[in-house]
């Protein structure tokens, strides 16, 4: 099936989301729509597959104009798409979603039950999905679930494919399954319209790659573009994909945890036994397979999840029990893992998330009044150095764009007195602009003396920013390396290293560089032991 | 609004959607953003269009149970005009006693220059007549608007406060047993009896907090229950000579309290608004002083808003749900203490009246602020004030008005349902608003 897009345009207000687009996608052909968020890319698949109606443009399918008032009449055109939040019961089988909407019956009125599994049973089998069309969908991981999504569009017939931002969910072993997939329905035959904002997916799947920016086509690339090409385009300026940065310069050590050991909720010992320190003036970047233990290590240094054992020093001081409070007071600022959850109130305005943590401070508190104009002030400040995009600073800090939420954590952690900066995926979700902009500001604390965390399991962000790389798998370390550690390395430590008793490695080459490997845990063991002695827990 | 501040230092250059955006929001002429702003159905918007259609619904209603319009009605064919104006007139009657009960009565005043001479038509209880059905709303209003920010408080930190009427019955108690069984000196007493009023309540209040900071219990549930304990704790008290029930009668009701003990009257002996009532407003200022002003109000909307980012910041999540249920409770409490020292000067099981359930609509009424449930307070404290008179002159039955207040509330609480009947554009949520902040981003 040939589809094409002409001149659609589609405006929201005074805001055009699409000026004028066109596109035409080839049969087995995949083409990928590159942009940042806002661009257009959602709003343009919405009036594909009829959610929305455009203003102006038509839809051309095999020659023939076409008109879709809903996703039924899509749906009948042989589209289908996979929503970025999928669209599944989580009570029924996978069967019982597939059929939903389209339900067989047979002559007594009963559901056809047996067709439906068949179906998803032939699919599978097909394009090598595995799965079981009997399992219940809550049960799943988020990657099958998606594939769950798939058949149901092969099932209702789709020619062209739409997938929206489909690795956003996907961890990078589910990723690469999930081009396999890809593939094999390309060879089928499928159209897929992949829509991304990362470069590397696009070029390493897309045949044809059409860029939008601000709601217009700006480019067609076919791979191999450059990667800096195709960030150019998208952002519309020269953009940095490699941060610069000199050479550490390490100080003291700041932060040491050692044999720390974080018990889960089902008592499940996520963290085990896990040790490591962190000098002024250095980016540790901890590398892992998301789901071994990142979250909870992040957790018990912050102080809202008990640690089980093992200590947590700052400075000499130890904050194994401390409170959140005392931790962040104590100088410890951190990027959360999950913005919208744990490092943003939504409806709060800009300025009252900018003191989130600092409200009960001076100057924007005496006694228990808060100090309104300093607190404006504040923002001000914060919204101008940390080139906060809001329309003004009483905007509820919900209502932003991803990248400036994190602008908005960033500033506010990075704005208080600290000597350590822990950020957990600090760049999850955002478009190209914004993690460089996020990954210089974090080098940048870096230079002014902090010590620096980086829990990622993006592979290129921890290269982009660690001066050490820290991997860990099933809540233990498994090994220290330097930041020009092959990746093949990194992705051998990452599933558990050859060594899989867990047992922290030492590569020689790395000792007199920067202080890693070997010479950590004595460090760490003396940096916990001798100030517990003297300075026993002075706040809890 | 104003304009993005211009990027700084090492920040990236802007692109020109920076400008784009500031001209979009920054030359809309006022008219337009007023008039979107009333299209998009705000709450405000949807609650006054609430108020409009419960009214007129509240009036047909009057109009189509009253015996001489459905009369009227069933001669429809032969005298149409009759039976509309009789359904119109019956309305209009209703809802005119129901201002003149509340607010204001024409007749008083030719009643007061009536009299041979004004000195002795004051000291008469003339001129208080004139000011009498203001005094009665303001008096029916104070424990409402108390108790509505017994609910509205928490309901900023998060927590719905279904305890109103245990906490009312908290206060009430303490404030009683202070008030007949020990002996102060004026001023002294009352003031005593009042705060006392506040910790009674706060107690009830702080206990289901401290259950669900401990247990993480469900509040909900648990101050239903505790409502349930006080209703037959009360009833229990009252039962025996021993306990709080007045020496030498078999009725359940406590002694009245000491005249030391009652709130000083506003406005001569002939009106019955009393300090109670200052003590409604200046509680509705120091909530929004407290949520807005101060460090623990901003714990306590942050929580409300999102728990979890609150602990992340350091606040200590647990600690605020026990203050603020505390703090909502002690307001439940006051509007015991100006009850039993303001209006009715002793304790009987029915004391705590229907406050529990009103609580919680005037609190939604008035979207949870303190500034709007001091005017639902006063909405409600004139219909009830108004009701016996509109019974009286038109035959309403007193129901209505509750009928009345439930519509408004069913209106008020869903909006969808209000921006359907008005055509009203969806609130800013998935609107222009939102795209907009999210097209541009750096």
């Amino acid at each position: 099936m040939e589809l094409e897009l002409r001149g659609i345009t589609k405006r929201f207000g005074p805001l055009v989301a699409n000026d004028g687009i066109s596109l035409s996608v080839a049969p087995g052909q995949v083409h990928a729509l590159l942009g940042e968020n806002g661009a257009g890319k959602t709003t343009l698949m919405n009036v594909l597959y009829g959610l929305t109606q455009p203003d102006e443009g038509e839809i051309v399918i095999d020659g023939k104009p076409a008109k879709f008032g809903s996703p039924k009449d899509a749906i009948a055109a042989g589209i289908g798409m996979v929503h970025q939040h999928f669209m599944l019961v989580p009570v029924f089988t996978v069967a019982e979603n597939v059929t939903l909407g389209i339900e067989e019956a047979d002559r007594i009125g009963l559901l056809d039950r047996g067709k439906t599994r068949d179906d998803v049973r032939e699919l599978s089998h097909r394009y090598g999905l595995d799965v079981n069309p009997d399992a219940l969908v809550e049960d799943l991981p988020v990657g099958i679930q998606q594939r769950v999504e798939i058949i149901k569009a092969l099932v209702r017939n789709a020619n062209v494919l739409i997938l929206d931002e489909p690795t956003a969910v996907l961890t990078p072993a589910e990723t690469e399954e999930l081009f396999r997939i890809v593939r094999q329905l390309k060879d089928g035959g499928t159209s897929i319209i992949f829509i991304s904002h990362k470069l590397k997916e696009v070029q390493s799947i897309a045949d044809t790659i059409t860029v939008l920016r601000r709601g217009k086509v700006v480019g067609e690339r076919t791979p191999p573009a450059t990667e800096e090409d195709l960030a150019t385009l998208m952002v519309g300026r020269d953009v940095q994909l490699r941060v610069s940065k000199a050479p550490a310069r390490p100080g003291d050590v700041v932060l040491a945890v050692a044999d720390l050991t974080v018990a889960g909720e089902q008592g499940d010992l996520p963290v085990r036994g896990l040790s490591f320190d962190v000098r002024a003036g250095e980016i540790l970047g901890i590398a892992g397979v998301q789901g071994n233990g990142q979250t909870e290590l992040c957790e018990a240094l912050m102080g809202l999840r008990p640690t089980a054992g093992g200590s947590v020093t700052l400075n000499g001081r130890v904050l194994t029990q401390a409170s959140p409070r005392d931790r962040l007071r104590a100088g410890v600022a951190y990027v959360p893992e999950d913005r919208n959850v744990d490092g943003l109130v939504g409806p709060f305005s800009v300025s009252e998330n900018l003191v989130l943590d600092t409200y009960d401070q001076r100057p924007f508190a005496s006694g228990v009044n808060l100090n309104l104009k300093q607190i404006a002030k504040n923002a001000e400040e914060l919204i101008g150095e940390f080139d906060i995009r809001t329309g003004s600073p009483a905007t509820p800090a919900g209502t932003l764009s991803g990248g400036n939420q994190q602008k908005v954590i960033l500033a506010r952690e990075v704005g208080r007195e600290h000597k350590v900066l822990i950020a957990s995926q600090p760049t999850r979700g955002l478009d190209v602009g914004s993690i460089e902009f996020v990954h210089r500001r974090i080098v940048e604390q870096r230079d002014h003396g902090v010590a620096v965390v980086i829990v990622s399991s993006e592979l290129d962000e921890i290269y982009a920013l660690a001066d050490r790389i820290a991997v860990m798998y099933e809540g233990k370390i498994t090994g220290f390396r330097g930041p020009d550690v092959p990746t093949a390395e990194l992705g051998r430590l990452m599933a558990g290293g050859a060594d899989s008793s867990g047992v922290i490695e030492v590569p020689s080459e790395l000792t007199d560089t920067d202080g890693a490997g070997g010479t950590d845990v004595p460090d760490a063991a003396a940096a916990a032991g001798a100030p517990e002695a003297t300075a026993p827990q002075e706040d809890s | 609004m104003t304009t993005p501040p211009p990027a700084t230092g090492s920040a990236a250059t802007p692109p020109p959607a920076t400008e784009e955006a500031a001209k979009g929001r920054n030359h809309r002429p006022f008219g337009e953003i007023l008039r979107q702003s009333v299209l998009e159905g705000n709450t405000v918007t949807v609650t006054v269009l609430a108020l409009f259609t419960a009214t007129v619904l509240g009036g047909l209603l009057v109009a189509f149970t009253n015996t001489a319009v459905l009369h009227a009605w069933g001669n429809f064919f032969s005298a149409p005009g009759h039976a509309i104006a009789a359904a119109w007139d019956i309305a209009v009657a209703t809802y005119v006693a129901l201002f003149q009960g509340s607010v204001f009565n024409p007749h008083t005043i030719s009643a007061l220059f009536q009299q041979a001479s004004i000195s002795a038509a004051i000291h008469d209880g003339y001129l208080s007549a004139v000011f009498n059905p203001l005094s009665e709303t303001a008096v029916q209003a104070t424990p409402l608007i108390l108790a509505g920010l017994a609910v509205a408080l928490p309901y900023q930190a998060g927590m719905f406060n279904i305890g109103a009427q245990s906490q009312f019955i908290g206060g009430a108690i303490v404030s009683t047993w202070l008030g007949y069984g020990v002996s102060m000196p004026f001023f002294v007493h009352v003031v005593v009896c009042v705060l006392g009023g506040f910790v009674g309540g706060a107690a009830l209040g702080g206990l289901a907090g401290e259950i669900k900071a401990r247990t993480g219990a469900h509040e909900v549930i648990v101050t239903i229950m505790l409502n349930y304990v006080m209703v037959y704790f009360l009833a229990y008290l009252l039962s025996s000579h021993s306990l709080m029930q007045a020496p030498g009668g078999a009725n359940a009701i406590t002694l009245p309290i000491a005249s030391n003990a009652h709130l000083p009257l506003l406005a001569g002996t002939h009106l019955r608004i009393n300090a109670g009532f200052l003590i409604a407003l200046a509680c509705a200022f120091g909530v929004w002083w407290l949520l807005n002003r101060t460090t623990t109000g901003f714990e306590f909307r942050s929580i409300g808003a999102n728990a979890s980012a609150s602990r992340v910041a350091g606040m200590n999540v647990e600690r605020n749900w026990a203050l603020v249920m505390a703090i909502g409770g002690g307001l439940s409490g006051l509007a015991a203490a100006t009850v039993i020292l303001g209006t009715d000067f002793t304790l009987n099981p029915q004391s705590f009246g229907t406050y529990g359930i009103d609580a919680i609509t005037v609190a939604l009424l008035g979207l949870g602020r303190p500034g709007g449930v001091v005017l639902a307070g006063l909405l409600f404290g004139a219909l009830h004030a108004g009701s016996p008179g509109m019974q009286t002159t038109t035959g309403t039955p007193v129901q209505i008005v509750q009928v009345l207040a439930a519509l408004i509330v069913l209106f008020v609480a869903a909006p969808p349902l209000v921006r359907s009947i008005y055509r009203l554009r969806a609130a800013r949520a998935g609107g222009v608003g939102t795209t907009m902040s999210k097209g541009w981003n750096a």
